[in-house]
């Protein structure tokens, strides 16, 4: 019985009302194209930028949950974590408030981005081998409840390390405007999306083609047989949180060269927008938490333009829901939720 | 007479038994006592207060303990609850676009609050229903997110950000005032004597004791009864249960639905006594806070969700807030007094502490499931899943354990 009632929520029905409203988005904005081409344009811009950060940490989210099938509700958190270790290390090289751009800097930020993805990636580490190791085989609640808690715990040092206040992230990258024909990008847009792209493609390939990216494949679909393959699970595992969390920590930098303020709490709304990019996308797939989180930067980017900025998480969670009842799988899915 | 004493034996070895036996005389006679102890009715408010998490924790406890399915977005129940009284107990509807304010009576709103944090519960469950586990968590979880973002936005009708105050306190059609109400002369009242004072919560008290006592029976026999074992059986398999005839729709939805209930009574409850609803209340914290209680307990066991629920609320509301001060004392006292004041990236002691207040949530439910897994009092058969550990298997997804 609950059989007959998936399929009429989930099967053919759910993708024509998933695709149907996908069209009556897809209509609106061209409509809304024809009306003001240049409004539709900055906010297609922002949104795409936006959307690259959430991407960013969306796959975080899907590769922890790919392989151990744990929501990491601290992920949001190790992304705030990457922002706020970056600025004292800008700090000491000297950089802070608004530096004008050059090679040096460039430099600096490179060796900043090194050092705040491999300080997450350690951490997150540790917190898999303090909280989430030990229950691996405990009822999924306990790992969920070890998460919020770790989650609660990041939060909680980075208000006692900077308190309730926004830090200032230090502003590098030039204000300027490039022209593309008839509009002009900002040179940060063009940043931040290049930066996603590159990283997300990076890790593509390491996925597809490196020995780890293969372990952690296996280790996703069978964990015993994997094991039973003489992969080693818990280095693989631990190698999925280190790679999320690096990814976090670059999201986190881009972020706060983006918008050059962040906050302790900045995580927990990211974190489930992120979250919901994920689950868009089809939460186990890389490519899908990529195009997730570039589709929920538009939509927040369009909502907030055209309809009410104050709706806007309305607008996120109610897509997420309706993403998990009518298509569980997301756009792009592999994984079923049926576990 | 041996048979007696035989039964008197096994309720005095039944850990559960002690509990409730020592919760109620705890609660007949604490306001005497700390009344007496402290001079003032402080403590008793504060206690009134922890009850309408009392109240919250029977409910979720319902949903994940009884039913398996782990809610995450339980606060917005209790806004739907707290909202529903203040909207029709206050002058805020004179100002919405119907221009006409409700004073509905309390005790008439609080089993409509109920009623309509019920019907959200079964709206909510009805989508859900195909979920499992995590993804379910998530749906709640967005809903919760979304629900005091409603009340936040639609401002035209709740206020929004300034919140709804001046809320009816509730009221009794007679009373009879005495030397126990701050030393009046022994009379009968009607009308606004009747009204329940903020100043002396005793009264808040005495309704609070008695929804809990109330709710425990309700629950403790819905556990008993054909639904509660419909509720086990699902958490157990839920193929299985299926299989063996339990009607699983209906049944998760009677869960959500009855969860949800008691977090309507709470919502009225809160409304009343603090006389103000905004939305910042009932945010993801709320509904996280509510869980810990009911894991901390031990999911599942109503004694042990009461204790969980009261043990967290002093340390989230009272020793944490506290601390601060004490701290601060403590730093005068051993002569350390110069760490008060703030200093460069030192924000000073008090400010210090104050900002331990995540670290320590955080901390408490980190520790609390690395070592203590199934709470201070878990159910029996929870407890032997979690020493024996459960393999991969469907049963070990927490909807189904």
């Amino acid at each position: 019985m609950l059989g007959s009632i998936r399929s009429t929520f989930a099967g053919d029905t759910g993708t024509a009302i998933f695709s149907g409203l996908g069209i009556a988005a897809l209509v609106w904005i061209v409509y809304l194209g024809i009306q003001n081409p240049d409004a539709l344009f900055k906010t297609l811009v922002i949104g795409v930028a936006d959307g690259s950060i959430f991407a960013l940490i969306a796959l975080g989210y899907t590769m922890v949950y790919g392989i151990i099938e744990l929501i990491n509700f601290a992920h949001g958190d190790i992304f705030t974590l990457g922002a706020f270790l970056a600025v004292p290390i800008f700090g000491f090289f000297g950089v802070t408030g608004t530096v004008a751009f050059s090679p040096a800097i460039l430099a600096i930020l490179i060796f900043t981005a090194i050092v705040v993805m491999t300080l997450n990636g350690l951490i997150n580490i540790t917190i898999e081998r303090i909280a989430y190791r030990p229950l691996r085989n405990a009822p999924r609640l306990a790992p969920l409840i070890t998460a919020i808690g770790m989650s609660f715990i990041l939060e909680g040092a980075m208000f006692l390390w900077k308190g309730p206040f926004h830090v200032i992230f230090p502003d590098l990258l030039p204000n300027t405007r490039v022209s593309l024909g008839i509009y002009d990008v900002g040179v940060k847009d063009i940043f931040v999306v290049v930066s996603a792209i590159v990283l997300v493609t990076l890790l593509s390939v390491f996925i597809a083609r490196t020995k780890l990216g293969k372990a952690m494949r296996a280790t996703a679909q069978d964990r015993q047989a994997a094991q039973l393959m003489g992969i080693n699970i818990d280095r693989t595992i631990a190698a999925t949180f280190f790679i999320g969390a690096a990814l976090a920590g670059a999201g986190g930098i881009i972020y706060g060269l983006y918008f050059n303020s962040v906050s302790f709490d900045l995580g927990f709304s990211a974190g489930l927008v992120a979250f919901t990019a994920a689950v868009f996308g089809g939460i186990g797939n890389i490519q899908g938490a990529a195009l997730g989180g570039l589709i929920i930067g538009i939509i927040r980017a369009l909502n907030e333009r055209y309809l009410s900025g104050s709706w806007s998480d309305v607008v996120i969670f109610g897509i997420l829901i309706l993403v998990l009842v009518v298509r569980p799988t997301g756009l792009l899915g592999m994984r079923v939720p049926e576990k | 007479m041996s048979s007696s004493r035989a039964r008197l034996r096994s309720w005095t070895r039944n850990p559960n038994a002690v509990v409730y036996a020592l919760l109620l005389g705890g609660a007949l006679l604490f306001p005497a006592v700390s009344s007496f102890a402290t001079g003032t009715n402080t403590l008793v408010g504060l206690v009134a207060d922890a009850g309408v998490w009392v109240l919250l924790a029977i409910g979720l406890n319902v949903v994940v303990g009884f039913a398996g399915l782990l809610d995450l977005g339980y606060a917005a129940f209790f806004a739907i609850g707290a909202y529903t009284y203040a909207l029709f107990a206050s002058d805020q509807l004179g100002s919405s676009p119907i221009h006409h304010s409700f004073h509905m009576p309390f005790w008439l709103m609080l089993f409509v609050a109920m009623l309509v944090a019920a019907t959200f519960g079964a709206i909510l469950g009805f989508p859900t229903l195909r979920l499992r586990g995590d993804y379910l968590a998530i749906v709640t979880l967005g809903f919760g997110e979304i629900v005091p973002r409603v009340f936040h936005n639609m401002d035209a009708w709740t206020g929004g950000v300034n919140a709804i105050g001046g809320i009816d306190p509730p009221t009794l059609p007679v009373c009879l005032t005495g030397p126990w109400s701050f030393g009046n002369d022994l009379a009968i009242k009607t009308g606004a004597d009747c009204n329940f004072s903020t100043s002396d919560p005793t009264a808040y008290y005495v309704l609070m004791v008695l929804l809990i006592a109330g709710s425990v029976i309700l629950v403790s026999n819905l556990q008993k009864s054909r639904l509660g074992r419909a509720w086990m059986a699902v958490r157990e398999d839920e193929v299985a249960a299926s299989a063996m005839g339990v009607n699983t729709v209906n049944i998760k939805l009677l869960a959500f639905a009855i969860g949800a209930a008691f977090s309507g009574f709470g919502g009225a409850f809160y409304g009343a006594k603090l006389s103000l609803v905004s939305p910042d209340n009932f945010n993801f914290i709320v509904s996280i806070t509510v869980l810990v209680m009911v894991v901390l307990g031990g999911m599942g066991n109503i004694p042990g969700v009461i204790l969980g629920s009261l043990a967290i609320y002093f340390i989230e509301f009272k020793f944490l807030i506290d601390l601060p001060g004490n701290a601060v004392a403590v730093a005068n006292a051993v002569g350390l007094s110069s760490l008060n004041p703030s200093n460069g990236d030192w924000p000073g002691l008090n400010d210090f502490v104050q900002r331990l207040n995540f670290l320590v949530l955080g901390l408490i439910l980190v520790v609390m499931m690395l070592l203590r897994p199934q709470g201070i009092l878990p159910s029996r058969v929870r407890a032997e899943e979690l020493r024996k550990g459960v393999s991969d298997q469907a049963v070990s997804d927490v909807a189904a354990t």
